[in-house]
């Protein structure tokens, strides 16, 4: 059984989850792409017109009139138009898993709380940040086997990926993402930090976890801990690595007072599968790759409660 | 926007770009001393902040020994005709603190960039001049675009709405002829004044800083004795001799500066803590990296047994920006693997 879904929003981030769904996922069938554009000046709807994907030109009204086509809706426009059309989704019974920053729904991640989130009846789902999708997995691995009290991710993204929303909403991410490292990964406190780097050719999305923990945390227990999250999200996103295992940093190591706690780095790799997007854009494809995995929770769950007699009934 | 009859406007950022070289450690009683001293010597800009500007404190670039707020609540009553500035690296900081900043006594906000990236500072600028402050945009790393693209971000930090822009030579890695490059050019095409800030890791602080004023430059960075990241700033009591000698009128006295330097700073620092122009630093101008991962890479080669200048030139070849120390680590880490591969097949 699958879940019927439309991606709203056909630029790069939803194009690329176009070829993720035809590409991999047996359980959601994508039935329509949404624009704004007619098919001719926009490359994403003749990307799906080249798929023999419907698609639709009219925006939320496209939506409107082919809602009885799919139950789900992936969100790639921007945090603005999400807020215009959450209402909308909500209206028509339409499950919302939304990529842009408008977190109008729990922040989601999908080896780590997309389950619960889903079966807790939330029916809007926001994907934080995509550094917070390649870190927030690490900060809740070593919390769950040692208590983290504050966490800081930095990531390194190639100039080249990060588009104009990124740009000039350069705080929401950092805000949204430290906001996901306490409230889904579970650190005591969190922080983010972002840079651009116009290198050519372009760097691989790089990110860098530093964990701070009680000096007596088992360092060993917490490499397996990383090693099976970090499995675990390799099987939505191929291209995630591991580059450094938590590494210990004591008092020595730093130049300033770390009272009775170690910190743990860990740093992560990110590899797209080029798609749509090139392969440094591991900032972008493990966007598409939570959402992706997301809806895949989403239709599990759908099973499951149609077994027990309909889903988003209470 | 330089005060009285002055040609030049010099802003000391001892207790800023010096923070590096204190590891951020500065204590808010060691900045209001210092504060004191800049204000009695009728200084024009004091900079206060963690060495990465507000919200900096943090495990990869280090914690500071205090908040923003408490190093605010300490200069502010210190400073009067002084004027206090902070600085903001959107990406590390956000809106809020700015507000924070202005509401504790900020006159002036400096929002710094990597140098091909400005487009990442719209709000901020819109927010210092909302809040009706002066508003500077810095273009770190300078030396890594050539001077039209150096023009063509300072632009738009100008449309943004900053009061001054400045080349920044972050790793003190520019010739004369580089400043001048990419000075002049600013001078002629934008409507707002252009600075330049130097570190001396090529020995060229004070030069470049001589330089950038002949091409038209008329606000200049320094840190007292020099101190800063790498090899340290153009050292302020130095400065204020030298453009005196040179015949531009500056404001701040040069025995004031001088004390300020020898007599409040000084003390205040160790040994280990007072930048030089040592192998390592000379090592960052020449490959272009980031002047305040020095530190941090003295640490992870000692960690790693590995030698600083190694480290460097490869960040360098990487091409590596500001706020990317966490890659420090990585590299060290991957050299000495790599010299262990070297020794097990040496030994075969």
């Amino acid at each position: 059984m699958t879940v019927s879904a439309a991606i709203v929003g056909p630029g790069n981030i939803g194009t690329d989850l176009m070829y993720k769904i035809l590409d991999r996922s047996e359980s959601i069938e994508l039935e329509r792409m949404i624009g704004i554009f007619p098919v001719e000046e926009s490359d994403g709807l003749q990307a799906a017109v080249d798929e023999g994907i419907d698609v639709g030109t009219e925006g939320i009204d496209s939506v409107k009139e082919h809602a009885d086509e799919f139950d789900l809706v992936f969100e790639a426009t921007s945090a603005s138009i999400h807020e215009q059309h959450a209402p909308v989704y909500d209206e028509l019974d339409l499950f919302a898993v939304d990529l842009t920053p408008a977190a109008i729904g729990p922040y989601t991640v999908p080896v780590v709380n997309a389950d619960e989130v889903v079966a807790s009846g939330h029916e809007n789902v926001n994907m934080v940040t995509c550094g917070g999708q390649a870190t927030i997995p690490i900060v809740y691995a070593v919390d769950r086997v040692a208590s983290v009290e504050y966490a800081e991710m930095t990531s390194h993204i190639a100039s080249k990926s990060a588009g104009p929303g990124t740009r000039q909403n350069i705080d929401k991410f950092t805000q949204t993402t430290a906001a996901g490292i306490e409230e889904v990964g579970g650190a005591d406190e969190g922080k983010a930090i972002i840079t651009l780097n116009p290198a050519e050719p372009p760097i691989l999305m790089r990110n860098t976890v530093y964990t701070m923990v009680d000096e007596s945390a088992d360092v060993d227990e917490v490499r397996d801990s990383v090693d099976d999250i970090a499995a675990e999200v390799r099987s939505d996103v191929p291209g995630y690595e591991i580059t450094l295992e938590p590494a210990v940093k004591d008092q020595d190591d730093v130049g300033f007072d770390l009272g009775d706690s170690i910190i743990l780095t860990t740093m992560i790799e990110v590899e797209g599968e080029g798609q749509h997007l090139p392969p440094y854009a591991g900032n972008l494809d493990i966007m598409t790759s939570a959402a992706l995995g997301t809806a895949e929770r989403v239709a599990e769950q759908s099973i499951e409660a149609d077994v027990a007699g309909g889903v988003g009934d209470d | 926007m330089t005060s009285g009859d002055a040609d030049v406007r010099l802003v000391d950022m001892t207790l800023r770009d010096g923070m590096h070289a204190v590891d951020h450690q500065f204590t808010p009683e060691e900045m209001a001393d210092v504060a004191a001293a800049l204000e009695a010597a009728e200084m024009d800009v004091a900079e206060v902040s963690h060495g990465d500007g507000m919200g900096g404190s943090s495990i990869n670039y280090g914690f500071s020994a205090a908040t923003t707020e408490e190093y605010l609540d300490a200069v502010a009553p210190e400073l009067d005709d002084t004027r206090l500035s902070v600085l903001m690296l959107p990406g590390i900081g956000t809106v809020e603190e700015i507000d924070m900043a202005i509401d504790r006594g900020a006159d002036m906000c400096r929002i710094a960039t990597h140098v091909t990236e400005a487009d990442i500072s719209e709000d901020h600028f819109v927010k210092v001049k909302d809040r009706g402050l002066e508003a500077n945009g810095l273009l770190m790393l300078s030396h890594m675009a050539e001077p039209e693209r150096v023009l063509e971000e300072a632009q738009l930090m100008e449309e943004y709405g900053a009061d001054a822009v400045y080349v920044m030579d972050s790793a003190g890695a520019m010739l004369p002829s580089d400043v001048r490059d990419r000075v002049s050019l600013l001078v002629d095409e934008l409507d707002i004044d252009v600075g330049f800030h130097a570190h001396n890791n090529l020995g060229l602080g004070i030069g470049n800083s001589l330089a950038a004023l002949e091409e038209g430059a008329v606000t200049i960075d320094g840190c007292l004795r020099g101190l800063g990241a790498g090899s340290g700033n153009a050292q302020m009591e130095v400065l204020v001799g030298v453009l005196d000698k040179a015949g531009y009128d500056v404001n701040p006295d040069f025995f004031g500066t001088m004390d300020a330097a020898e007599d409040v700073l000084v003390p205040m620092i160790d040994d280990d803590e007072m930048p030089e122009l040592d192998n390592d630093s000379l090592m960052l101008g020449y490959a272009g990296v980031y002047s305040s991962f020095l530190r941090h890479t003295r640490r992870a080669g000692e960690k790693y047994g590995i030698d600083p200048r190694e480290i460097l030139v490869e960040l360098g070849e990487m091409e590596v920006v500001g706020g990317q120390e966490d890659l420090i680590t990585d590299v060290a880490a991957r050299l000495a693997d790599e010299g262990a591969a070297a020794e097990a097949a040496g030994d075969d």
